[in-house]
């Protein structure tokens, strides 16, 4: 366990400091500081000085070093449209973007399993020909458009739920959080349940073809041959074995949902990292791009390795090879 | 052989043959199977009259959107004609700029579809390259392309898109940006749709590089580029249809939603996803059928693509009969 451990941190180590590199790259070709920090009247003699003093001349690798320091001491410069201290414009953006997502997980989990269980084991033919739909809209319907049919229906003509914002959030400490007050949960309902569309279908069909798979395992007819009551044979035995893909699956999946924020915060004006790194690129404003970057690789890199780890715990069969 | 052929009888005409395998064609498995499946034949025809309609736009479109003294702001914001206020010179309704939606939308088809197909192409062509490379030579190389192909799966693909779109901003000029335009799509979207062909090729490449014709040539001394490209590679095309249908239908969506993003197609070059953008920022003074229209060539392209991929697959996978 241990050794595994430790093999796993050294491959995190070096898979940051991949995308520390691609972010020190773009800095490197994508525009000249001293360009952005000197007037245009500057003389070659004080550019020079300049780059020697912000230590340009030094060789690459020296740099690349200097760079790294600067990131785990939590200094990814300052936006260049903003004008504020990129580590703390990211932070607060944070908090937004992992409720949006962790609400619609939540959603996703509580409606794409039961739907999953229930089509596998139901001989219903009107539920088969609603999955299928479901999983056909789910690739076909891009998240955008998902976003502004809700929109449409439930602001424009309905006026249930506002169409953009967080409404009122609260600070508790450095977090700020839209899920204690009545406004900040009617705003998150849009833009979450847009967002779980794809991950509901996913999960759908996941559950249903595992659990379809365990079904029709020599275990399971054994069961069923001691007689034992239908919902135990569901639930206790073929369920908890169709969990563990599952479980993998959404859990890496995560991430990807993360990323995929983007679009939602877009559409919803969701002031999360995803609209912040949207503006970041159509201002080419390398230092939030390059943060950003960094930011959702460690997110991506943490997710994956403690999945990774659970699943190392929950399945016995991992520890003997 | 030829010695056992009798000049006398004379070939059959070309036209005779290709009326034959037109006949054989007509009367095989697969058209059976296809008239089948009402589903398959609709999404068909749909999907021909919007290729159609949407390569040629130039003539199908009764308006031509490019040309500054063909539209009027006088015109502009008309509902579809069968409503009030609604015009017959305007089928489906009009944009801010007066100009006739049903137009823009057949421009609209065009980038989308123009922009689709490319893509797609050049993925297909790249995947299966770097697939016959990675499965026949085996070794480094394999671990090379395949390490490479599972970074790239591992990377969202919006995010990757977006990021080479921020970076061609920060590098090119900006009044050759929009010219670019199209070709950073096309790019992004290829770079990050070529792994699923390299896989399925790979696969295959790897069960066909064992079997007697592959030997036979090496015996007569045929070359390794030979063999890889004259005999292995026409052996492993097939199921590739299946994989270039459904990608043809996410790439659309790709396109439509960097274009919504405001990273895509600009303005002045509208795909349909740059309409349903546009749309989207009038979609609170009521004007619903700028991003409806759009919105449903949109889907139902993307659907159409999709349940043929699935016929596709299910036809040809006969494991799955």
């Amino acid at each position: 366990m241990l050794s595994y451990l430790i093999k796993r941190l050294v491959q995190v180590v070096f898979l940051m400091l991949a995308v520390a590199f691609i972010s020190f790259t773009m800095f490197q070709y994508l525009g000249d500081p001293v360009n952005n920090m000197l007037p245009e009247s500057a003389t070659q003699a004080e550019r020079e000085a300049l780059r020697g003093k912000l230590g340009l001349t030094d060789p690459m690798l020296m740099q690349f070093w200097r760079f790294v320091v600067r990131l785990c001491h939590g200094d990814f410069g300052i936006s260049y449209y903003n004008q504020v201290d990129v580590f703390h414009l990211i932070l607060e953006r944070l908090p937004a973007t992992l409720e949006l997502v962790a609400v619609a997980v939540v959603i996703s989990l509580l409606v794409g399993f039961p739907l999953g269980v229930w089509s596998a084991i139901s001989k219903n033919r009107f539920l088969l020909s609603l999955v299928q739909f479901l999983s056909l809209l789910g690739v076909s319907l891009p998240s955008f458009l998902m976003g502004i049919l809700l929109i449409i229906v439930f602001s424009v003509w309905l006026g249930w739920f506002p169409s953009s914002g967080r409404g009122v959030t609260t600070h508790l400490g450095y977090w700020s959080t839209g899920l204690l007050s009545l406004s900040g949960w009617r705003s998150i309902v849009l833009p979450a349940l847009s967002l779980s569309l794809f991950m509901i279908t996913l999960i759908m069909r996941l559950v249903r073809s595992e659990m379809l798979e365990v079904m029709r395992t020599d275990y399971i007819k054994f069961a069923k041959a001691r007689g034992l009551p239908t919902r135990s044979l569901y639930f206790r035995h073929a369920l908890r074995n169709a969990l563990l893909p599952v479980v993998t699956i959404v859990g890496l999946q995560i991430g990807g949902l993360i990323a995929f924020a983007i679009v939602t915060e877009t559409v919803f004006q969701w002031p999360g990292m995803g609209l912040l790194f949207i503006q970041a690129i159509n201002y080419v404003d390398i230092p939030v791009i390059s943060a950003y970057l960094v930011f959702i690789s460690l997110i991506f890199i943490v997710i994956n390795t403690s999945v990774d780890l659970l699943y190392y715990l929950i399945d016995p069969r991992m520890k003997k090879s | 052989m030829s010695e056992f052929s009798n000049p006398q009888i004379q070939a059959p005409s070309l036209w005779a043959r290709a009326r034959q395998r037109l006949a054989a064609f007509l009367d095989s498995d697969f058209i059976y199977r296809f008239w089948q499946s009402k589903i398959t034949v609709l999404a068909f025809i749909w999907t021909v009259v919007l290729l159609v309609a949407g390569l040629f736009s130039h003539w199908t479109a009764p308006y031509a959107i490019f040309d500054a003294s063909s539209f009027d702001l006088m015109d502009s914001e008309l509902p579809p004609s069968w409503m009030t206020g609604g015009e017959t010179r305007f089928l489906l309704g009009s944009d801010v700029q007066g100009r006739d939606l049903l137009s823009l939308m057949l421009y609209g088809l065009n980038i989308s579809l123009i922009v689709g197909l490319i893509s797609v192409t050049l993925s297909l062509v790249l995947g299966t390259l770097l697939g016959v490379l990675s499965g026949y030579l085996g070794g480094l190389v394999d671990t090379l392309i395949m390490r490479f192909a599972d970074a790239m799966l591992s990377i969202p693909t919006i995010m990757f898109s977006l990021l080479i779109s921020g970076v061609a901003r920060g590098l090119l000029p900006k009044d050759s940006q929009a010219m670019m335009a199209m070709p950073i799509i096309v790019l992004s979207i290829t770079l990050t749709g070529w792994m699923q062909y390299a896989r399925t090729i790979r696969r295959l490449t790897i069960l066909e590089k064992n079997k007697e014709y592959v030997l036979a040539s090496k015996i007569s001394g045929g070359r390794n580029l030979h063999i890889m490209f004259r005999h292995i590679l026409p052996n492993v095309l097939s199921p590739i249809s299946v994989l270039a249908t459904l990608h043809l239908g996410l790439a659309i969506l790709t396109e439509a939603t960097l274009s919504f993003l405001g990273v895509g197609m600009p303005p002045d070059q509208p795909s349909l996803g740059t309409l349903i953008n546009e749309g989207n920022q009038y979609l609170f003074s009521g004007q619903w059928w700028v991003v409806l229209f759009p919105a449903l060539v949109l889907v139902t392209l993307s659907l159409s693509f999709n349940i043929l991929g699935d016929w596709l697959r299910d036809v040809l996978n006969p494991k799955l009969r």
